[in-house]
């Protein structure tokens, strides 16, 4: 289908086509069999200017909107959502400077990440704060001149391989939700470590690790905001990011869906090719039309975001739990139709079988979605 | 340019799917060109109706042709050691010299190169220009080119052959333009016509897809590259004479700007795949780097060496020096075993002028095939050591 | 450091298939395609750039539509873009080529380095590059996989041999031509793109580069193709029967003469 994009919007598609086609499919194997994090890629990435997309053109960037890092991040995903999670959260990780940043803070970092010099992480789950953040145990204490930080984080994409964190830390445990600030702590800040690489089922390529806190002391004016402000900054940096990750979604169901296409028209059963079976035509006629409807209503809600930037806490719910779920249920089709060979690593959907699941519980879980678009509806129909 | 005679033109087609260029389109039932055109000649040739024609191909001033007589070779020596292509081309020399009725000469460039002018004339040669300098030990475009220059200048052959190696591929180039000549690369057919004694010169063209015979009628002397393994050299016969001249090199044609530091010979299989006879070649197929390692098995068995596939030297499971086809070398060998190759196009350019070719692939579909003189499905994990046991087997009845 | 680097479009070789049964080329949906020995020519000159300091200018001889390769190499790294274009360039072989690019290099003006290809992979030939170092005169070295050290007066290089290779010091100006080995190309960046779509292509006809007609194009070219014909179809086609042991044994047995 034609979604009438720009011609800056198709350059971005041309550049992270290349980059997954020649870049990242023929490592993707190799990169998930090492759990290797795939800096070379990243790096090349980062050439490309792809990493300057979010940023403002003032600080190197490219000024993007939501549907540009859209388009980026769907070709990532097509070739490994592992290698595009850990660009989205590099960009993730950012967004919270983006958003409450002060001028001086936004020139101290924006630029390093949007050239792709340092990356970035988003620090927010705990081991009893995840879906329900008001469970979180982090805290920051200001003492004379610097923040001290004590707690852990669990589940930190790009722990260990970014420069820049950004942490949600108790700053008044009194206040509630009222009491949280967000923090940016450095690599190489006295106190703070990282915890070994997780073992994951899939995104293997990515880095998920814990972030340790210990008597961390970082200078006051690394405060993102005004202290008090670190849920909002919070929710609206997930409410930007989540169209992203369906994103991933698309470009993973298409992947899916192009290996179990081509492999239907080679494979020979009773002496025809599977994809002359109406059963087989079937099953993959459902996973296009899914897909279809995944990516019009993400390029829908993207471009609804960039036109009306307060007001993307529904459709950014909406688009993420549409694309996700599609993505599992396309990616499973896909091992079916492909049958016991689908079930071999030597063929890559059984990678992207394991790869979607995780798209169904990071940034927030699908059932969080739900609440986030009912809660509307409740607020919308209350009105009338 | 390339001339379509409208009232000539029945607009079949045949020009169009002929051009190898895509510059011939039917526009209302009638040929027309666009820019893409090298005036190659190709259309011209398959016309039935004769409505194609090139025009303005005559040169202004046609050359005075008398008085450049003779075949040349280049003969390559390195290390110590002449080149084999060397002897091949005094084998296509000495034919071309007897056709024409004229002498065959032989150029030898090099440091300590011993009784390697006697060896030339052995093989077919009845002069040997010999410059043997201690400055010239090492290869350099300039003072090898200005040598070759200088003598071609002197004494006008008619032909100038050299291998198409690294090196002649490298310096004839330049020798050619400095002498205004035409020269035709990679040649692997070289005959006389007859009615006015020029060189023709085929060569492969498209990545071999199509061959092209190449002339140069107002331009002296007609130099060719040639590919190393086509041409066959003759017998060594010790009763054969001949001169040998020694040519003092010119001081000025020793100074070169660009120094030698040092000439590293390759650790990793020391082997030119140009110059062997068998090459046991592996692709994708192979799975993994160590698949190589039953590669220089089987080759080792068969006295070859390795090659492969562009796919593997850029996944870096070997060197580049191994590759085949068109980003890579071209070969020649008596015998070329493809395992694990799909046969993409860009590879076949480079070895289907191999004596014999035997395919190895699971995929009964595989292009390969269809260039193989001998095929076998499957997987060649299986059939490879099967057939070095075979091969052993063979060997010891 | 002033680079020039010559490109040229071809026909990408992926698309290019024999047809079987007419051994004519199927050309259907052929793409045109930057020479990929070019790519890694203007990636080593963007490097170079990136580490001295300077400008990289691409030069192409071809039709108008070559402006396309022009522009990709604009969106990986380069600075100017010239094309030299003209209908009187038409079958020029590589000693007319290296003329007509002589001439455009003249008008371009004063350079270090010059980077080709080792050869364009439509006519294979790697004679373009020494016969344009020699008609400017400068010394060139072909086949290099490594640029080991660079600086602003010259540079130390490895030129592939057959039998390993060579490394060779040299004094700028000078004219390389390299080979695949030498640099994994990049991708174009966004920026690049888009200055690539809007930059201004200098175009040069043969009267532009003060070319001597009867130098140019198929009169200038001393070699002439009197015939084009498809290559003998040469296998034997032996088909084996029986079990994958039976068709070894006759596979050893038709290999016997190599044995």
């Amino acid at each position: 289908m034609d979604y009438f994009l720009s011609e800056e919007q198709k350059m971005i598609v041309e550049i992270a086509r290349q980059i997954t086609d020649e870049r990242i499919i023929p490592q993707r194997a190799e990169l998930d069999e090492n759990d290797a994090f795939p800096r070379a890629i990243l790096n090349e990435m980062a050439q490309a200017d792809l990493f300057g997309i979010p940023i403002p053109e003032e600080f190197g960037g490219f000024g993007g909107g939501c549907l540009d890092i859209v388009l980026a991040l769907e070709q990532l995903g097509r070739g490994c959502i592992g290698v595009g999670t850990a660009f989205a959260a590099s960009s993730l990780g950012v967004y919270p400077i983006l958003i409450a940043g002060s001028q001086e803070m936004r020139e101290k970092y924006l630029s390093d990440v949007a050239s792709g010099r340092k990356f970035a992480a988003f620090g927010l789950t705990e081991a009893n704060a995840g879906s329900d953040a008001s469970g979180i145990q982090t805290t920051a204490v200001l003492d004379g001149d610097e923040w001290v930080i004590n707690g852990t984080k669990q589940w930190i994409t790009n722990g260990g391989e970014a420069q820049i964190y950004t942490i949600v830390a108790i700053t008044d445990r009194s206040r509630g939700a009222r009491g949280a600030s967000m923090l940016v702590v450095e690599e190489g800040d006295p106190g703070f470590s990282c915890g070994p690489k997780e073992k994951k089922m899939g995104i293997r390529s990515s880095s998920t690790t814990e972030l340790i806190f210990k008597d961390c002391r970082i200078p006051k004016d690394r405060l993102i905001g005004r202290k008090g402000t670190g849920f909002i900054t919070v929710m609206k940096t997930l409410d930007s990011s989540r169209p992203g990750i369906a994103a991933l979604g698309l470009g993973l169901a298409q992947g899916a869906l192009d290996e179990a296409a081509t492999y239907a028209k080679q494979r020979v059963q009773f002496g025809k090719p599977i994809i002359a079976f109406q059963a087989v035509q079937h099953m993959l006629a459902d996973m296009a039309i899914q897909l279809e409807a995944a990516r019009a209503l993400v390029y829908g809600a993207a471009r609804h975001i960039d036109a009306h930037p307060n007001d993307m806490s529904k459709v950014s719910s909406m688009c993420k739990v549409f694309a996700t779920d599609m993505a599992m249920k396309v990616a499973t089709d896909a091992v079916q139709v492909m049958g016991g060979y689908g079930y071999m690593r030597e063929y890559p959907v059984e990678k992207m079988m394991r790869d979607a699941k995780i798209l169904q519980i990071y940034e927030g879980t699908n059932q969080i979605q739900r609440n986030v678009v009912g809660q509307e509806l409740n607020k919308e129909y209350g009105r009338t | 340019m390339l001339i379509i005679d409208k009232d000539l033109c029945i607009g079949c087609g045949i020009c169009e799917s002929s051009c190898p260029f895509g510059a011939i389109t039917v526009v209302d039932g009638c040929a027309v060109v666009a820019d893409g055109c090298t005036l190659c000649g190709t259309c011209v040739e398959t016309c039935e109706p004769g409505a194609l024609k090139i025009e303005g191909a005559e040169k202004n001033a046609p050359l005075d042709l008398t008085g450049w007589s003779g075949v040349w070779v280049y003969c390559e020596f390195r290390r110590g050691a002449l080149a084999p292509v060397s002897l091949e081309l005094l084998g296509i020399g000495r034919r071309l010299a007897d056709t024409r009725k004229v002498p065959l000469s032989a150029v030898l460039i090099g440091s300590e190169t011993g009784d390697t002018a006697r060896q030339l004339i052995a093989h077919g040669a009845d002069t040997v220009y010999r410059i043997d300098d201690p400055a010239l030990a090492h290869f350099t475009d300039e003072a090898y080119g200005a040598i070759m220059t200088s003598l071609i200048r002197q004494h006008t052959p008619e032909i100038v052959l050299a291998g198409a190696t690294a090196i002649g591929r490298s310096f004839i180039p330049g020798v050619a333009t400095t002498l205004d000549a035409g020269l035709t690369a990679d040649c692997t057919q070289l005959a006389i016509r007859e009615e006015d004694g020029a060189l023709l010169q085929t060569r492969p063209a498209f990545g071999g897809n199509i061959m092209a015979t190449i002339v140069c009628p107002n331009s002296r002397p007609q130099m060719s590259t040639v590919r190393p393994k086509v041409m066959v050299a003759l017998a060594f016969d010790a009763e054969r004479q001949g001169n040998i001249v020694e040519v003092h090199a010119e001081p000025a044609h020793l100074a070169t700007r660009v120094r030698v530091i040092e000439s590293v010979v390759s650790e990793e299989d020391n082997v030119n795949i140009q110059e062997s006879d068998i090459l046991v070649a592996g692709g994708r197929g192979l799975d993994s780097a160590k698949g190589f390692t039953l590669m220089r098995e089987l080759a080792a068995s068969l006295g070859g060496a390795v090659a492969a596939t562009r796919a593997v030297v850029d996944a870096g499971w070997i060197g580049y020096p191994h590759q085949v086809g068109q980003t890579g070398k071209t070969v020649a060998p008596k015998l070329y075993i493809a395992c694990g190759i799909s046969g993409a196009v860009q590879h076949v350019a480079g070895m289907q002028s191999a004596e014999t070719i035997v395919a190895i692939n699971r995929d009964k579909d595989a292009p390969i095939f269809a260039v193989a003189d001998f095929g076998l499905v499957g997987d060649l994990y299986e059939i490879v050591p099967k057939l070095l046991t075979e091969i052993e087997e063979r060997r010891k009845s | 450091m002033k680079i020039i680097v010559c490109i040229k479009q071809v026909p990408d070789a992926k698309d290019v298939r024999l047809d079987p049964k007419t051994n004519t080329l199927a050309r259907e949906g052929v793409q045109s395609i930057m020479n990929p020995y070019d790519q890694h020519a203007v990636e080593e000159a963007v490097r170079l750039k990136e580490l001295l300091g300077g400008e990289v200018t691409v030069l192409s001889m071809g039709p108008p539509q070559a402006e396309e390769v022009l522009r990709q190499a604009i969106s990986c790294g380069a600075d100017h873009a010239v094309l030299v274009s003209d209908r009187a360039f038409a079958g020029a072989d590589t000693w007319a080529t290296s003329y007509t690019l002589a001439k455009a290099v003249n008008v371009i003006g004063a350079f270090d380095l010059l980077l080709c290809g080792k050869q364009a992979i439509d006519g294979d030939t790697a004679q373009v590059g020494p016969g344009l170092a020699m008609r400017l005169q400068i010394p060139y070295v072909t086949c290099v996989q490594k640029v080991r050290q660079a600086t602003d007066s010259g540079l130390i290089l490895e030129r592939m041999m057959d039998d390993g290779y060579d490394v060779l010091a040299v004094d700028l100006p000078v004219l390389l031509t390299v080979v695949k080995d030498i640099n994994e190309p990049r991708v174009p960046s966004l920026k690049g793109k888009m200055r690539a779509k809007k930059v201004e292509i200098r175009r040069l006809t043969a009267a532009d580069i003060g070319a001597d007609p009867a130098c140019i194009g198929l009169p200038g070219s001393p070699t002439q193709v009197v015939k084009v014909f498809p290559p003998e179809a040469r296998c034997q086609r032996a088909v084996f029967t029986g079990s994958l042991d039976e068709q070894i044994k006759q596979l050893v047995d038709s290999l016997h003469p190599y044995l």
